[in-house]
């Protein structure tokens, strides 16, 4: 029911407003001239002293301002990117200077190594040398004494075969006839006594 | 008086009448809102322009992003060769953005909704656009009216509808803008007028109509300027470039 005056009284109402209307249309005031020079002049003038002012002291002003910005921009990325590629000489750097005193420890190390082992190995050299030094007079002294020991042994024998000559014959024993039979025995059985 | 939805169109003196010769170039209300639009346009392109921050302030933001739509806009349909017309084609949208902007607020007088106003900015455009075209390429420039690729039989025909076309070119531009604003405006007037001969039973409906309609209005607004000016750059780059 309230649904039905509502729309009823919609519909009646356009009825008056149509009437409102048609009785004071007067045509669009757009087409009176009376104003039109009035209008033209004021819109020249105003968008004339616009457009002069914004295009000389405006725009100049805005477009430098994003030049600006942009170049500024630009610059700050620039120079984060050199910091970036600072930052990674520097990491380059520090990683040569790592790797290299790591280098340097390591060839110390082998050079100290061969040091002591060539040390160690002089001292060896020096010490077999005096080994052999003395080993060689050991030689050479038995060698003496084993070229001396016939001659001593036979005069020992020359000397003990006269006396006990003497002590069993009683008489004097030419010694140069003991000793020639002596030397003949040792040459005899001298390979015996002294294997070589 | 106030029910006439064409009152609001009404130009009527504000202040003295001043007479140069035989032209009445009276103050009007007219002259107020052109003035007003222009005013405001400066002190906010102005506002925007005088500091120069890395991060701008609001208003700042809204001139620098104004002046790269309109460039944006500008290169897009006329290239690069239209860079010298930027402020004027700048000037011409932001005129007429606020003229139409300022027009929605109510009780306003709306520049844009007379035929005048808006036939002398497009017969300005019309006149400057041909004038370029001439400078540009002499003679050649009437080869815009000679398409290629036409079969001789028709060619007459095309030229002559081309020409039309060329000359309707202020006609359309102005009507264009004129027309939606004067219609957006009375059909605004008119459904305030029902809510209030509706009273407090029927006026929900006209109103909420009334809303609405604000809305598109105000994008209409926009949209026009928008239209005015792009298809400024469309006849600006017929006349820098010429394709044909």
């Amino acid at each position: 029911m309230v649904k039905k005056i509502y729309f009823q009284s919609i519909f009646f109402s356009f009825f008056f407003i149509k009437e409102a209307l048609a009785a004071e249309s007067g045509g669009m005031p757009q087409l009176n001239p009376e104003f039109w020079v009035s209008q033209i002049f004021w819109l020249i003038l105003t968008f004339g002293i616009m457009y002069l002012v914004l295009s000389k002291l405006i725009l100049p002003k805005i477009s430098n301002n994003l030049e600006s910005r942009k170049s500024q921009i630009l610059e700050n990325i620039e120079a984060a990117e050199k910091q970036r590629e600072d930052s990674d000489a520097k990491l380059k750097e520090y990683d040569e200077i790592i790797s290299k005193s790591k280098l340097e420890a390591n060839s110390i190390f082998n050079q100290a190594r061969e040091k002591a082992l060539k040390d160690i190995g002089a001292k060896r050299e020096v010490l077999d040398k005096q080994i052999d030094n003395e080993i060689a007079e050991a030689e050479k002294e038995i060698d003496a004494l084993r070229k001396n020991a016939p001659d001593k042994i036979n005069k020992i024998a020359i000397e003990t075969s006269s006396e006990l000559l003497q002590k069993l014959i009683g008489a004097e024993v030419n010694n140069s006839s003991i000793s020639a039979i002596v030397d003949d025995l040792s040459k005899r059985n001298g390979d015996k006594y002294y294997g070589n | 008086m106030a029910a006439n939805p064409m009152s609001q169109f009404d130009v009527y003196r504000i202040g003295p009448e001043i007479k140069v010769g035989a032209f009445d170039i009276s103050f009007t209300n007219a002259s107020l809102f052109m003035i007003l639009s222009t005013v405001s346009i400066l002190l906010i392109f102005n506002l925007g322009s005088k500091k120069n921050s890395i991060l701008p302030n609001k208003i700042q933001l809204l001139a620098e992003l104004s002046y790269t739509f309109v460039s944006k806009m500008i290169s897009d349909t006329a290239g690069s060769k239209a860079k010298p017309y930027f402020a004027f084609i700048f000037s011409l949208f932001m005129f007429v953005l606020f003229c139409n902007m300022f027009g929605m607020i109510p009780y306003t007088f709306t520049v844009t909704s007379h035929i005048i106003v808006t036939f002398v900015l497009a017969a300005f455009i019309f006149i400057g656009v041909t004038v370029i075209g001439f400078i540009k390429h002499g003679f050649g420039y009437l080869k815009l009216f000679v398409p290629s690729g036409v079969p001789a039989v028709l060619l007459p025909l095309i030229v002559v509808i081309e020409i039309i076309s060329y000359l309707s070119r202020p006609i359309s531009l102005s009507v264009r803008l004129f027309a939606n604003m004067m219609a957006g405006h009375t059909m605004m007037k008119v459904f305030g007028g029902f809510v209030i001969s509706l009273g407090i039973v029927g006026g929900w409906l006209p109103l909420s109509f009334s809303v609405a309609l604000t809305g598109l209005e105000i994008l209409v607004a926009f949209l026009q300027a928008y239209v005015f000016a792009i298809l400024t750059c469309i006849y600006l780059n017929d006349a820098l470039n010429l394709h044909h």
